[in-house]
């Protein structure tokens, strides 16, 4: 998509630039001739392609240059990095971090995703009946997602605390034995899941509550005439209705919990050792976790983040056109 | 049709100048350093500093000033975040648009000294002879110096008074690391805890092992060897008694004070930078000198900040850039920086003794920082960064369980001797 549009920006350009003489527009060379609304609707585009070309196209391109040379930070300064091929991807596929790396980046994300979904649906059901207070609460529900990030991964960080925290000491008052949420290989993951579960329920919430209130009320009333329980009005009315909007929420919340790094990295830094570790944990400790600067095995796993992000999309659109045929 | 053909030529025009602007920005980053090149004489210079804690109304940014003026020149300083820094310097050099000085953390000089931006001492025609080795040392990249130490800190062992003195515990007893061990052992029987330390997964975790690796004999060349193994058991081994407490895995050196600052610790490993802090605590504290082994005081990793000059197209420059960095490097000068950071031990004998003749306090930083040793050091320059790594994530591993400390750090030495070579 964006290689056509940069085509089109080349030549505006072009024609831009011999504007001095008003000589005929390129576009005759293709034995056609585009009419001055065509040429203004060029006009009123190039902005917004230069833009997507400087913003979006330029760095996708340096990303996948940064990936196939071999940028040492001398390299990178002196700009006469080697041009090495796949062998970043290599690197990366062969490293011991990477196995580690997917299991813990398809651990998070599902786990991430699918208890935020669910919790965030069944918030958006409870809320959909009205009550008193109902919008006060709905409110405060989004509070995770006004807090900035540091804060609530900080907090976060300090109630998984071994020996101080508050969830270990409520615990204890229980008679559980320590537990070291943050510390300890088995439950580090397990800890900063947690949190961003937590994080994301907002964003399903919203999603999910504003795709209710499309479902017309008839539709539950005339289920209930039918002696529809509410069980059975979820899961007969409510969620095949909803299942574009659960589409589309799945999606998003899959792409944001891929490239989290930022509650991971406050929250253990990817450890103890690699447990923690996710894809772009990985990516953003070899660019700038370490004393020297990693760019081209980091811009290699980025790249591999956009392509599984990628994937998913491409699934997304498939399944969306497979149901409007099927509709 | 005149008229459309009106239209066509606005829109084209458009087009031009949105495309002309454009390219003109992007041209405008190539010239940045020529632009600033133009006005050389009593013009404005440069600088670039960790220390965004002071701001433009601070004693340091008055101290640059000053030797600004005495250069006759105007500087224009730039504080970043320690990391930011590097990134940036490496950047502003791939622009061509380095700044005349850069004030930059000791183990990133040989990193940016590798990239050839950077001028030597010797190019620079600076004096170093005065400077203490072993701290000079972490500037050095293949026998040439690419920088000077304005200033060194380094790590020390704090102790609360009043815990040792409730538990029995002399601190002067305290000289290798089986009394140490033992001392712990006494704290923690008495219903205090013992030690905590910073073992987080990023260099502050390799900075606060490297005295317990180096005090074992050990080498940042074989992290697999007995002596490193034994450092890491002595770690792993406060874990398990209960010596420390599990959450040293994600402690950083700042964590570590607060929780010294509680009262309840018995000793932290820490740094110079908060002689000033443990002034204030609510209990008396003091330090021992980090002890090796088998006895004395090990060597521990040198901190601070190196002055360097990058590489300028306008050679003319670096003339009022000696001129500056002179001033920030006399005897007087190192003193003033050392007092105006509170936490930094002159790298000169000459700074030294006029900083202890102000500031008897010091003694024991001045003698740890004479024992000190920069990581860089031994001839690993810009191999050390990817060592590190290696290091800390053993140290994570075996701290939480993961792996025995000889597992961890036979992995270690692989993934570093594949990230060297």
């Amino acid at each position: 998509m964006t290689s056509n549009p940069a085509v089109v920006g080349q030549r505006a350009g072009s024609g831009g630039a011999a504007g001095t003489t008003p000589a005929g527009p390129p576009g005759r060379r293709r034995g056609r001739t585009m009419n001055p609304s065509q040429w203004a609707a060029v006009g009123f585009a190039t902005p917004l392609l230069a833009y997507l070309v400087l913003f979006y196209a330029y760095p996708l391109w340096r990303n996948i240059d940064l990936s196939i040379h071999d940028y040492t930070v001398r390299a990178f300064v002196q700009g006469d990095a080697e041009f090495v091929g796949l062998h970043n991807y290599v690197e990366v596929f062969s490293s011991s971090t990477f196995p580690t790396a997917l299991a813990n980046t398809a651990l998070f994300t599902f786990g991430s995703i699918a208890l935020q979904f669910s919790i965030g649906m069944a918030l958006a059901v409870f809320f959909r009946s009205s009550f008193r207070l109902s919008g006060a609460l709905r409110a405060m529900f989004l509070v995770p997602w006004l807090l900035p990030l540091i804060v609530s991964a900080s907090t976060w960080a300090w109630m998984l605390n071994s020996e101080n925290g508050i969830i270990n000491s409520v615990l204890g008052a229980f008679g559980v034995e320590q537990i070291n949420w943050l510390t300890s290989p088995d439950t580090a993951l397990l800890s900063v899941t947690i949190a961003n579960i937590w994080l994301g329920i907002p964003f399903n919430l919203v999603i999910l509550y504003s795709g209710l209130q499309n479902i017309p009320g008839e539709v539950y009333e005339a289920a209930s005439l039918d002696g529809a329980g509410a069980w059975r009005q979820f899961w007969s009315v409510t969620f095949p209705l909803l299942r574009p909007v659960s589409a589309i929420t799945l999606l998003l919340g899959l792409i944001y919990t891929l490239k989290v790094v930022d509650v991971i990295w406050v929250m253990t830094t990817g450890g103890p050792g690699t447990s923690s570790t996710t894809l772009s944990i990985w990516s953003y400790r070899e660019a700038f976790g370490t004393g020297q600067p990693d760019f081209s095995p980091a811009a290699a796993v980025g790249n591999l983040l956009i392509v599984i992000a990628l994937v998913f999309g491409f699934l997304h659109l498939q399944l969306q056109r497979r149901q409007e045929a099927a509709s | 049709m005149q008229h459309l053909r009106r239209k066509h030529l606005i829109v084209a025009a458009t087009a031009a100048i949105t495309l002309g602007a454009l390219s003109a920005c992007s041209s405008d980053g190539d010239d940045g350093g020529d632009g600033m090149g133009d006005d050389t004489a009593g013009g404005t210079y440069t600088w670039w500093d960790p220390y965004p804690q002071h701001d433009g109304s601070s004693d340091w940014e008055a101290r640059v000033q000053a030797c600004g003026e005495a250069a006759g020149v105007t500087i224009d300083r730039t504080a970043y975040d320690t990391t930011a820094l590097t990134n940036q310097a490496l950047l502003s050099a791939q622009e061509g648009t380095s700044p005349d000085v850069i004030l930059i953390d000791n183990p990133a000089v040989s990193t940016l000294a590798d990239t050839g931006m950077l001028t030597t001492v010797d190019e620079f025609g600076l004096d170093t002879s005065a400077i203490d080795e072993n701290l000079l040392n972490a500037g050095v990249v293949d026998g040439e110096a690419y920088g000077i130490p304005i200033g060194a800190n380094t790590l020390s062992l704090y102790y609360n008074a009043e815990v040792l003195a409730d538990a029995g515990v002399d601190p002067a007893s305290i000289t290798d690391w089986e009394s140490l061990t033992a001392a712990l052992e006494q704290v923690t029987g008495a219903g205090h805890q013992g030690i905590t330390f910073s073992g987080i997964g990023t260099e502050e975790g390799s900075f606060q092992f490297l005295p317990w690796f180096w005090g074992s004999g050990a080498d940042l060349t074989d992290l697999a060897s007995d002596e490193a193994v034994a450092a890491l058991e002595l770690w792993t081994g406060w874990l398990d008694e209960g010596y420390a407490p599990n959450t040293v895995i994600n402690n950083s050196q700042n964590t570590v004070w607060e929780e010294f600052l509680t009262g309840n610790f018995a000793f932290a490993e820490n740094g110079t930078w908060q002689v000033n802090s443990a002034a204030e605590a609510e209990f008396e504290t003091g330090i021992v000198q980090l002890p090796a082994r088998n006895g004395g005081v090990a060597p521990a990793p040198t901190g601070g900040e190196f002055i360097v000059a990058p590489v300028q197209e306008e050679t003319a420059r670096y003339d009022v850039t000696r001129e500056i960095v002179e001033c920030m490097t006399t005897p007087e000068g190192f003193v003033e920086t050392a007092t105006t950071f509170a936490y930094y031990i002159p790298p000169t004998a000459d700074g030294q003794e006029q900083l202890l003749a102000e500031n008897a306090d010091l003694e024991p930083w001045v003698e740890a920082v004479r024992n000190a040793k920069g990581r860089t050091s031994d001839g690993l320059g810009s191999d050390y960064p990817v060592i590190s790594e290696a290091l800390w994530t053993a140290v994570q591993n075996a701290l939480s369980g993961a792996a025995t400390p000889a597992e961890a750090l036979e992995q270690a030495q692989a993934d570093a001797e594949a990230g060297t070579s």
